[in-house]
């Protein structure tokens, strides 16, 4: 039964990678990092691969027509938009049928979906509900295979690799995890391939690949989870040597088991009871007005909320006069998220001279770190970056915070006999506080902790090496790297004394999900370490004699000061001010009022999003309530991060300075006039467009699927091996983003409005195929605003087509405050005093 | 002092009843009742224990006025207050007043809100009569009420399938913990001829004088308390649905399977503890039992890799040793580490969540590959063995399906050639001659008249299992449901002192319910054409209240204490003789396999993944 049959029928590498591409590919939860869920359909368009995702694997790939129509009825999907999007794709001719179609035609769409209808065959001819009988222990051997520390006793042999080490277990063991001695011996006689196993069950060989899919994607969650661990084994701090085909292997043993346990010998593959073939899973899958109708449905939504903000930047660009030359009272620079958006708006409104930047927040500084005492090395630039480059810290000892209640002797008989009668009692008076009076402590995940501010960096390089990572920089990497930050920022001149590098992160209690909570940029940690490193690069005094000889001269006056912004408790902290003189002390101390003052006005506006937050109280009394939710332990939704995201925003701080976009954007900065051919901005888009799209995708597809694409709702969460987290205990692992972080976001595509000449837009992002793949197939949507005569052009079909926005009267709004006490729902555009 | 004690039963339930009619929208509103209610009784607990304390701990005793009499039998319910009610009061008061303040925020937004406060009032009201019960029956009514509200919380999220299985999977489990107290009730009627209150147990010469002249009935219904408490508090063999319970809200886990709920059997044997103190055979069985399940549920925990199953194992190991504590007589010993495993356990779960921040910091920093267990040095072949059988929780999950449900399941498959209409075509008459018999039961031997019960209730139990076994037509399968009361009370007519109005009393109430049940079927076949019992349906997400009507329909014909068929199943159960222990067993087995019956529809119909798909349906993995 071995090789034989191994003919050109079935594939075992095309199957596996195919696997590979459609399976989820989240990482373990302490590398959350975002990305576009239906990755595996980005080659096709937006619209086919929502309809074929559905189609074969059942996902809800958009909102449903009753959602649709109620966003309408609530003024959320305007009329003219709606018009606007039918007549452009139908044409006006068809306009009243299209019309009725979305507004009032019944749609049946219960369709079943593609993927299980052969493996399905075991239940409906033989009965057997295979999914119950192998699922528990096959995700238990998975659990304890990969589990990072939460098991007492660990799984024994684990070096081996995976299925070596089942084989090991079973070999020396008195006890089975099959059920049947033919199969066990089967599997200890080790003479098996997948095609061989496969004959046994499924029989025919064209339905193998199929069987598969069904049978990898009845538990995607673990199956992804196990694709992650095999491409990149480096995800988990423990490594593991496992791959799917293993997980394949030893699922179909299992599943010969359960079958011959409830059948004994009587019966046959499941190919031979299969009287009409299934179609084919990947066969194409026809358009249809239903899907049509929810396209055109999705492309109003959008529409109705781009179009006055197309309209908003236009109008804001024109009137924008240049002001006289004047003294910067000091810049800084944050990250691009859409978190730091409404920070740079107080910040500027409290002090019209200063300047904010916005760039990806690792700030152009690629390393790995490793802190004091740390055991690993820790990434933080972004996800496909792989640094050569090492960051140590150096200072004193770090004293961990200990928590006896995470103690394992707990569950120890006899300890635990101890500790539940001593500690027990302490429990309930931890419990007392933490309800009524919550605070700091070892369980919360800190941004501040990510490294200890008085430490020192290895941030020069001066020969070491550690496993073949260079420990610091040398110059000429240093000049390297802050010139192309400051040049793809526009940041070449009129240098303020004082330019903070503010990295960002976050902070909460009880939430596996901690990470996604941290800079994207960063591989989901905090971006302080990043923000210190450059800092004292473009300190150095070598590295800015070199950057004089590029153009960039900066002043000796001019200081760098790396930050750390926590986005949760909306708190700020600065690094190195002692190594400051006492005139840039004086200054920042003047700052750092402002900063604060932000801080707790930022606090605010966020404040409206949170039922358990009165608005209307002082900006101080919110802001307290905003640090205690961040180490509540009851508290589900320390903070929204990015929900609600739609926009990204590339171009001078002018352009977007004065229009109130609620928090809505990302921003990077970038300024046309010094990038005539388009070079810096290439370098934006490769990163903004992958991580931007990612985030706002995989928000989307959390948001309309939260049950197969998202999460659920986290408070059921039951933490598997510290690396994921399942419903119960024997459930599939759940990857994508739980409900507590998606219920307020609306599900559109990021639009991505580029201040520059739309033909230098257009031979940019052709440059570099990844990114064009997003942008072509409409994962991300583009348009350009010139940067001399304000025209806007969006990208459709390959090409850039100018476009006119509806002139609407966009409202002057004088106090911000008022302002986000009106409600929680999203707002729209206004015109601020800038 | 006595009258207070039902004060302590009315504020949870006042509370219940008031949550059950604010909107779903009034989240804060809800919680604060639940809140407000629960911060009422604990502090009124606390007032009431420190006078108790000054007076001297004396034990106070309630009984209320007989609510149904008749010759040798009288119904009522007594409440009763000493140290052990003392601690499980303010225990539970403690936990779950914290626990709804910090749901109040923790489950904002969730659908399910106000089902969530319900059910928690509800089973907090089931569990403060349970802990100031003064009599087996009054403990019954708020064990029934836990099981059921244990039943609804792990169905929280009730349209995913791996909740509901297991919802389904621990009730049936809970059920045989609910037969052994019927069957100790039903003996103890027999050997106090009476409806003996817990005060008077504690009367050790009266004790004492029974147990010699009846020293095996004595065995019988220790044991039966001992089976039922063995259930509640997970003890092996029934260790395996305790982590399987844990499918709602982190809160409810925390508070209901990782302390209250869980430690009720251990309340059971202190409550009954002066019945089994004088019985060193079964003392013996329980520290063994004991002792057996702190060792294994310890192996067990120590291969968790889940945090929640951990904590769950690790629990079940510290009830073990309080259940040796109990054995061994160290009542206090025993009362203060419920308290301490109580309040550790809920907290862990609460925190748990926290872990992932926690543990990899620490082996970020502390990360050292030498770190082993102490099974490391164990021999392979030992280490080996023992980690796979922990690692399959020594098959104790499969071992309730093996034993048990199986060979049901094989019965009724057995009998998968009766349709309904050979159902009619045999059982009615032969149902109508079992009448006609009995109207002239006079005229035939004492023998056969004997026999008679035992070959009506196996008719009876068929029927359930039949209706137990059927895969598609859930109507039928309910009627079944109905005629085994039927059969079971045309059993035990033939048992002498029987008047009709007994059987009236068992089934009135059925057959009402019983008619709600069939129509709410009805009404939900003819909206939605399928409800075959192969698969679930989830048709609560469209039909809530439908689901609702057919839920109360389920509680009163598995004789839930809401309609007088309760009282008469007790009652039903009185007239069983104490030498049949035959009639007693299959009337036991087949209210068993009732409940999960009705469950079974109630779960197939209305809960599980919804069968349409216009919305986000949850994969049946999770």
């Amino acid at each position: 039964m071995n090789s034989n049959h191994h003919m050109a029928g079935f594939d075992e590498q095309h199957l596996l990678h195919l696997l590979q591409h459609y399976l989820p590919a989240q990482a373990p939860l302490k590398d959350f990092v975002h990305h576009n869920t239906l990755h595996g359909f980005q080659h096709l368009s937006f619209p086919d691969a929502l309809r074929t995702a559905r189609t074969i694997f059942g996902y809800k790939t958009s909102l449903s027509l009753d959602e649709y129509r109620i966003f309408y009825s609530e003024g959320k999907i305007s009329e003219s938009a709606i018009y606007q999007t039918i007549i452009k794709d139908k044409g006006e001719n068809y306009l009243e049928f299209w019309l009725e179609n979305l507004k009032n035609k019944n749609f049946d769409n219960d369709t079943e979906a593609r993927i299980g209808a052969v493996r399905n065959h075991w239940k409906e001819v033989y009965q057997i509900d295979l999914d119950s009988m192998v699922q528990p222990i096959l995700f238990r051997l998975l659990c304890s295979y990969l589990d990072q520390g939460i098991a007492i006793w660990r799984f024994p042999l684990e070096k081996k690799g995976f299925l070596e080490s089942v084989y090991e277990l079973e070999k020396n063991g008195l006890f089975s995890i099959f059920k049947t001695d033919r199969i066990r011996k089967l599997f200890l006689s080790k003479e098996f391939s997948l095609s061989g196993l496969l004959e046994m069950l499924v029989g025919d060989e064209s339905l193998y690949e199929q069987y598969i899919f069904d049978q990898q994607f009845s538990h995607q969650g673990w199956s992804g989870m196990v694709s992650v661990i095999e491409t990149l084994p480096e995800t988990l701090l423990e490594t593991r040597n496992i791959s799917l085909l293993d997980l394949i292997k030893l699922e179909c043993f299992l599943e010969l088991d359960a079958i011959e346990s409830r059948m004994g010998k009587k019966w046959k593959s499941i190919g031979k009871s299969i009287i009409h073939k299934p179609i084919s899973l990947f066969s194409e899958v026809p358009q249809t007005e239903y899907f049509e109708t929810l396209n055109l449905w999705q492309k109003a939504f959008e529409w109705t909320y781009y179009e006055p903000v197309l309209h908003g930047l236009q109008e804001n660009k024109r009137e924008y006069q240049t002001p006289q030359a004047f003294q910067k009272s000091f810049q800084a620079m944050f990250c691009i998220d859409d978190r730091e958006c409404s920070y740079r708006r107080y910040l500027e409104v409290l002090d019209s001279k200063c300047e904010t930047f916005g760039t990806p927040g690792f700030f152009g500084v690629e390393f790995f770190f490793k802190p004091i005492e740390g055991k690993f090395y820790t990434k933080v630039c972004p996800a496909p970056v792989t640094p050569k480059f090492l960051i140590k810290e150096e200072g004193k000892e770090r004293k961990m915070e200990v928590d006896a209640h995470f103690s394992k002797h707990s569950h120890n008989f006899i300890s635990g006999w101890l500790i539940a009668q001593t500690l027990g009692f302490w429990s309930a008076f931890k419990l007392f506080l933490n309800i009524f009076k919550p605070s700091m402590g070892p369980m919360v995940s800190h941004s501040f902790k990510h490294m200890d501010s008085g430490s020192k960096l290895s941030i020069e390089h001066v020969g070491e090496f550690e496993n073949d990572l260079q420990v610091g920089f040398k110059i000429e990497e240093m000049v390297n790297r802050v010139e192309n930050v400051l040049k793809s920022i526009g940041l070449v001149k009129d240098f303020a004394p004082l330019i903070y590098v503010v990295g960002h992160g976050a902070s909460s209690i009880n939430n596996p999900h901690y990470a996604a909570y941290d800079c994207g940029a960063c591989s989901g940690r905090a971006g302080s370490v990043n923000a210190r490193v450059f800092s004292t690069m473009a300190n150095k005094t070598e590295v800015r004699d070199q950057l004089a000889l590029r153009g960039i001269i900066i002043p000796d006056e001019t200081r760098f000061v790396g930050a750390l912004r926590d986005t949760t408790r909306d708190e700020i902290m600065f690094y190195d001010i002692d190594t400051l003189d006492h005139n840039h002390q004086t200054l920042h101390k003047n700052n750092l009022t402002k900063f604060e003052e932000a801080s707790k006005r930022n606090s605010k506006e966020r404040s409206r999003r949170f039922e358990s937050i009165n608005t209307d109280l002082s900006i101080d009394d919110i802001h307290k309530k905003i640090l205690q939710r961040s180490v509540s332990l009851f508290e589900p939704r320390p903070e929204l991060n990015h929900a609600t995201n739609a926009l990204c925003i590339v171009g001078k701080r002018e352009l977007t300075k004065g229009i109130f976009l609620d928090r809505r954007s990302f921003l990077n900065s970038y300024d046309a006039k010094i990038d005539p051919e388009g070079n810096r901005l290439l370098g934006i888009l490769n990163a903004a467009v992958p991580v931007c799209g990612g985030i706002n995708l995989e928000y989307y597809f959390s948001r309309v699927d939260n049950q197969k694409l998202g999460a659920g709702s986290k408070l059921p969460h039951n933490v598997m091996g510290l690396f994921g987290v399942a419903n119960g205990i024997d459930g599939d692992l759940r990857p994508g983003l739980p409900n507590q972080m998606i219920e307020v976001h609306d599900p559109i595509r990021l639009l991505m409005v580029i201040e520059q000449k739309a033909e230098v837009v257009l031979d940019v992002i052709k440059r570099n195929p990844a990114t064009y793949q997003w942008i072509e197939n409409g994962w991300v949507l583009i348009a350009t605003i010139d940067p001399v005569n304000c025209s806007i052009s969006i990208f459709e079909n390959g090409e850039m087509v100018e476009y006119t926005p509806q002139d609407t009267k966009i409202e002057q709004i004088t106090d911000l405050g008022s302002l986000v006490e009106s409600g929680m729902e999203n707002l729209e555009i206004y015109k601020y005093e800038a | 002092m006595e009258l207070v004690l039902q004060i302590f039963i009315l504020i949870p339930l006042f509370g219940f009843f008031l949550s059950l009619i604010v909107p779903e929208t009034k989240e804060g509103f809800l919680s604060w009742i639940a809140f407000v209610t629960i911060g009422i009784q604990l502090f009124l607990a606390i007032v009431y224990t420190f006078v108790w304390l000054i007076k001297g701990r004396p034990s106070v005793n309630f009984n209320t006025g007989d609510l149904y009499q008749t010759e040798g039998y009288s119904f009522f319910l007594s409440f009763y207050f000493d140290k052990i009610s003392a601690a499980y009061l303010l225990v539970g008061g403690i936990l779950v007043s914290l626990v709804t303040r910090f749901s109040r925020y923790y489950l904002h937004r969730e659908p399910g809100y106000k089902r969530f406060f319900n059910t928690v009032l509800f089973f907090y009201t089931g569990y403060s009569i349970t802990v100031l019960s003064g009599n087996l029956e009054t403990l019954f009514v708020g064990w029934e009420i836990l099981g059921i509200c244990s039943f609804l919380l792990i169905a929280f999220y009730r349209n995913r399938y791996l909740p509901v299985k297991n919802a389904v999977k621990v009730f049936s489990i809970y059920r045989i913990g609910d037969v052994g107290i019927l069957l100790a009730m039903w003996m103890s009627h027999h050997l106090w001829h009476e409806n003996i209150t817990f005060q008077k147990l504690n009367n050790f010469e009266l004790v004492h004088e029974h147990l010699l002249s009846h020293s095996s009935t004595g065995v019988f219904i220790a044991m039966m308390l001992v089976l039922a408490a063995a259930v509640k508090s997970a003890q092996l063999p029934f260790s395996s649905w305790l982590p399987r319970a844990m499918e709602g809200p982190t809160p409810s886990s925390a508070i209901f399977y990782g302390s209250l709920s869980v430690h009720i059997g251990v309340f059971l044997l202190l409550r009954t503890f002066h019945f089994i103190e004088q019985q060193t055979s079964v003392r013996i069985f329980i520290g063994v039992m004991g002792l057996v399940t702190s060792v294994v549920a310890t192996g067990i925990g120590r291969v968790q890799s889940s945090i929640k199953s951990q904590i769950a194992y690790g629990s079940i190991a510290q009830i073990g040793l309080i259940f040796i504590e109990v054995a061994l007589g160290l009542q206090n010993l025993a009362l203060f580490h419920f308290a301490g495993n109580a309040f550790l356990r809920t907290y862990q779960l609460l925190v748990s969540p926290s872990v992932v921040t926690y543990l990899i910091r620490e082996q970020f920093y502390r990360y050292s590959p030498d770190d082993k267990s102490i099974e490391s040095k164990y021999p392979t072949k030992l280490a080996n063995s023992l980690y796979i059988l922990c690692l399959k929780e020594f098959n104790l999950d499969n071992f309730m399906y093996s034993y048990l449900w199986n060979p049901m399941k094989v019965l009724g498959k057995k009998i998968h050639f009766l349709s309904l209409n050979k159902l009619i075509a045999f059982f009615v008459p032969v149902y109508l001659l079992g009448i006609v018999l009995w109207f002239y039961q006079a005229n035939f031997s004492e023998k056969i008249i004997h026999i008679l019960p035992i070959v009506f209730s196996i008719f009876g139990l068929l029927m359930v299992l039949k209706a137990f076994t059927e895969r598609f037509r859930a109507r039928m399968s309910w009627v079944l449901i109905l005629l085994n009361h039927a059969w079971v009370a045309l059993a035990i007519s033939f048992n002498e002192h029987f008047s009709l109005s007994h059987v009236f009393l068992y089934l009135g109430g059925i057959v009402i319910m019983g008619l709600l049940g069939y129509f709410t079927l009805q009404r939900i076949k003819n909206l939605e054409g399928n409800i075959d019992l192969d698969r679930f349906h989830g048709h609560v997400y469209e039909h809530p209240r439908i689901a609702f009507a057919f839920f109360i329909a389920c509680l009163g014909v598995s004789g839930f204490p809401i309609t007088p068929s309760f009282v008469g199943e007790d009652l039903i159960f009185s007239h069983i003789h104490e030498d049949q222990i035959l009639l007693a067993l299959l009337t036991a087995l087949s209210l068993i396999m009732d409940g999960l019956a009705i469950i079974r529809i109630f779960a197939r119909v209305f809960f599980g993944p919804h069968t349409k798909t216009y919305h986000e349906v949850a994969y049946r993995s999770s």
